[in-house]
């Protein structure tokens, strides 16, 4: 199996001092889908960050498929990876949900009827095909998290990052959107604070702290570990057994 | 302040349009060089921070509130081109989607809300902090005094723009004396909100606020605890030393049926070529012996507000200048 | 002044004026304006026919006169300024139900009122039946620079974000009994005003690293959209055309 993203011993320290990812190592391969779990702090936005050249790593290396991320291939980069934010707020900018899941693919060159066509593609794969003239912020929280997924579609990324994309979702939103991850055939990376849903999505799961990896593992013998959960600081919710429950395939 | 269609005459209206125009083109450049690619979201976010702050009401008496302008702040915080910028959009937008002001005095609505307040306020800044100690205490009181100017100086170029371009015959010394006054006035709630407003985000922030970007770590942590009560009776105090003082010429106007006489032969000519008076309008000159302190009055201020934003925009330039060092606070690559 | 509301004017209908092309709109409504503005103020009669125009315009855009009438009242200060002139303005008194009164002054409260009260209801009707979105592509139209409206449209969209946040904190403070009467007291409204702002700053750092990951390199695509048609123009054309002869007519009639 080829890597779609391979990290090499990445640190990175924001301006303020702050040392953010030490040596960190991870590689994903094409079509996989992994989960990112960690506790507040560990650095894993910070990492999802690095995979579109957001962040430039200090030392180490970054690689999306052959492809490493340096400034001067920020566009094509940028092109294969797309990035779900954590707030959608912050990923729907523009005036219209139609016009916001346009700004990718307009920004890649396409205009006219290929772009229109691009737009109700997307939409339509998350489910939100009649939102298209409303406003992003009279959106419900579950058509935001959708619409935001879908602005990211429209430009046919390789990787798929999403960070937290189940906070604020009631149980029907949360249905949906796993099925709508699911049913996309691309290599994803899930950061999320939501155990049985990565038990549900993801067959394997890497635990990120204090800005490396730590465990790296089956999903299911990594939520079976409770004492390994307990030392990050995860936790399943009450009466919720790894064991009883069907892991993803 | 966001004066109605028709309140100047046609000839004020295009020259402050002119002038406007010109002044937030520049800022725009200007802007460009200090934020790049991230002018858009930074300074979007930043007006609808100045329109969400001018619906903070604050108290001020008795129980009474005011609210925040906004010109300084955002001149202090931003720098004064991208402040300039963004209050333009609020008064712009406020203007076009709220029906607030007139679409035809959007010149001098522009001019006096934003780049007045703005580049004089920041003026006015840049003299205060060479004045006060380079610490966060003294970047605060900076602000207090510029953010507390800013709202006169914006009146007194209104005053200034009625002096040419009145369409009522009330002469410059009433209109300057009444929105002086009142301003120095509402300048005070103005000073006292801006000052704490920036001690607040030198505490969680220092590297946001653009006026105090040449401050060490250390100079910002010096923060002296002030006693608001006294500071503030204190301003209240002169402000109304100075409003009375101003307010002076609105009683020195003689009253009008003394100068019925003086004035007819005027009045009929100007009545009968509405269009013709050019931006130097009919009232300008009203009244012979006020004449002298009117144009006394109108220039020392005119000198005044264009000092202060000369003092604003050279801080601007000096900025352009040494961008890249001071001016890119941008955490993260590209 | 302008502050204590977040919602623009505009209320959703499909009447003719609701449809025409943004920048159209802008442009007659800012020509109708410039012609009540020089309108010389003795023309009662034409101020009277403008007034006519700008209502049978409301009328078919069917906003309603309540509405129209509340949000008038944005220029009821300067309504009041206008009616202290005719007592502090100078030139010749005349007399009205025993009051002296500057003939002079009562005509200039007269030209501000009516030139106000028809560039407002003009721009209601702008504002009304535009949304702010189509209004600001209007103004990129009308070669405003593309920066300034795309900082424009952003601040539109996070209006209410902040407004929320601002709302939040104001709640949490009224929560624990905060009542200020004083403006010495306000330094907790003044702090949670540089949090407020602090958090937009981030917010559009965020924001930023949202766009860039979307391919953005510093100029915001043109998504296009309808353009004007000439009739549309022509239509705009006639209707402030007719407030010019109205105002040109008065003109070389009081200057005759
Ligand atoms: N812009 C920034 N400037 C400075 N430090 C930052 C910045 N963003 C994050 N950090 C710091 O970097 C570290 C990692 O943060 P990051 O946001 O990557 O964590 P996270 O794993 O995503 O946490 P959470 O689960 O809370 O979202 C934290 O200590 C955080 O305080
Ligand atoms: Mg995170």
């Amino acid at each position: 199996m080829s890597a779609a993203v391979e990290i090499r011993g990445v640190h990175f320290t924001y301006p303020d001092g702050r040392t953010a990812l030490s040596g960190l190592d991870l590689r994903v391969d094409v079509g996989e889908r992994v989960a990112l779990l960690g506790p507040n702090g560990a650095g894993k936005t910070t990492l999802a960050l690095h995979l579109n050249g957001i962040n430039l790593a200090d030392a180490g290396s970054v690689h999306i498929g052959d492809l490493p991320v340096t400034e001067a291939v920020l566009a094509d980069i940028r092109r294969r990876v797309g990035l779900v934010f954590q707030d959608a707020d912050d990923q729907l900018f523009m005036p219209t949900v139609a016009e916001d899941v346009a700004f990718g693919p307009a920004n890649l060159g396409l205009r006219g009827s290929e772009l229109a066509a691009r737009v109700t593609e997307a939409l339509r794969a998350v489910g939100a095909a009649d939102l298209g003239d409303r406003a992003p912020h009279h959106l419900s929280g579950g058509e935001r998290r959708r619409v935001a997924l879908a602005t990211v579609l429209a430009m046919r990324p390789d990787v798929l990052v999403l960070d937290e994309p189940t906070s604020g979702l009631d149980p029907a939103g949360h249905r949906e959107l796993v099925e709508v991850l699911r049913s996309l055939p691309i290599t994803q990376l899930i950061i999320t604070h939501d155990l049985p849903f990565a038990l549900e999505l993801c067959a394997r799961s890497v635990i990120v702290d204090g800005g490396r990896v730590v465990a790296d593992a089956p999903t299911s013998d990594i939520l079976s570990d409770e004492e390994l959960l307990g030392r990050h600081r995860l936790a399943l919710p009450f009466g919720f057994d790894p064991r009883m429950a069907r892991p993803s395939r | 302040m966001h004066a109605p269609d028709g309140f100047l005459n046609v000839g004020t209206a295009v020259t402050t349009g002119a002038i406007s125009a010109g002044a937030v083109g520049a800022s725009l450049r200007q802007m460009r060089t200090t934020l790049r690619d991230r002018q858009v979201p930074l300074a979007g976010l930043a007006a609808a921070f100045i329109f969400a702050a001018q619906m903070v009401n604050f108290p001020v008496a008795a129980g009474t509130t005011g609210h925040l302008l906004g010109g300084a702040l955002a001149a202090i915080l931003l720098g004064p081109a991208a402040g300039a910028v963004v209050v333009t959009v609020v008064v712009v937008v406020q203007a076009l989607a709220f029906a607030d002001g007139g679409l035809t005095a959007l010149g001098y609505n522009v001019l006096n809300m934003a780049i007045v307040t703005a580049f004089g306020g920041y003026g006015v800044f840049a003299l205060a902090r060479r004045l006060l100690p380079g610490t966060a205490s003294g970047v605060v009181a900076a602000t207090a005094v510029a953010a507390g100017l800013s709202v006169p100086l914006s009146a007194m170029a209104f005053a200034i723009e009625w002096l040419f371009g009145a369409t009522v015959p009330v002469p410059f010394d009433t209109v300057f004396g009444a929105m002086v006054g009142v301003h120095l006035l509402i300048g005070v709630g103005e000073g006292a909100i801006s000052a704490m407003a920036v001690g607040a985000i030198l505490a969680a922030r220092p590297d946001l606020v653009h006026g105090a970007r040449d401050l060490t770590p250390g100079q910002t942590a010096d923060r002296a605890r002030i006693g608001l009560r006294g500071v503030t009776i204190g301003a209240v105090l002169a402000a109304t030393v100075l409003a009375t003082v101003v307010s002076q010429f609105t009683a020195s106007a003689p009253d009008g049926l003394e100068r019925v006489g003086l004035d007819q032969g005027l009045m009929a000519e100007a009545r009968d070529h509405p269009l013709a008076s050019g931006p130097f309008a009919e009232y300008a000159t009203d009244g012979v012996r006020n004449e002298q302190v009117s144009l006394a009055v109108a220039g020392g201020a005119g000198v005044a507000v264009t000092l202060l934003i000369g003092l604003g925009v050279g801080a601007a330039v000096r900025d352009r200048r040494t961008h890249g060092a001071a001016g890119d606070r941008r955490p993260t690559g590209v | 002044m302008g502050a204590g509301h977040a919602h623009p004017l505009y209320v959703h209908g499909h009447s003719p004026i609701h449809h025409l092309a943004p920048e159209v709109k802008i442009a007659a409504a800012v020509a109708y304006i410039a012609a009540a503005a020089v309108t010389p103020r003795q023309a009662i009669w034409a101020f009277g026919v403008q007034a006519a125009g700008v209502a049978a315009a409301i009328a078919v855009a069917r906003l309603g006169p309540r509405f129209v009438l509340r949000r008038l009242t944005v220029v009821v200060p300067f309504v009041a300024f206008a009616l202290c002139i005719p007592f502090i303005a100078s030139g010749e008194r005349i007399d009205v139900v025993g009051l002296s009164l500057s003939r002079e002054g009562l005509w200039g409260a007269w030209n501000v009122v009516s030139k106000a009260t028809i560039g407002a209801s003009v721009s209601i009707l702008l504002a009304g039946t535009t949304e702010v979105p189509r209004l600001l592509t209007g103004l990129s139209r009308l070669r405003v620079p593309g920066t300034l409206t795309a900082i424009a449209a952003f601040m539109v969209r996070y209006l209410e974000v902040i407004a929320g946040e601002l709302g939040r904190m104001r709640t949490a403070m009224a929560a624990r009994g905060y009542a200020p009467r004083w403006l010495w007291q306000a330094r907790p409204v003044a702090t949670s005003a540089g949090a407020l702002f602090v958090r937009s700053y981030e917010r559009g750092e965020r924001v930023h690293a949202a766009m860039l990951s979307r391919g953005y390199t510093g100029t915001m695509p043109d998504l296009g959209g309808r353009r004007a048609t000439a009739r549309e123009w022509i239509l705009a054309a006639a209707a402030s055309g007719v407030a010019w002869l109205v105002a040109l007519a008065a003109i070389t009639g009081t200057g005759a």
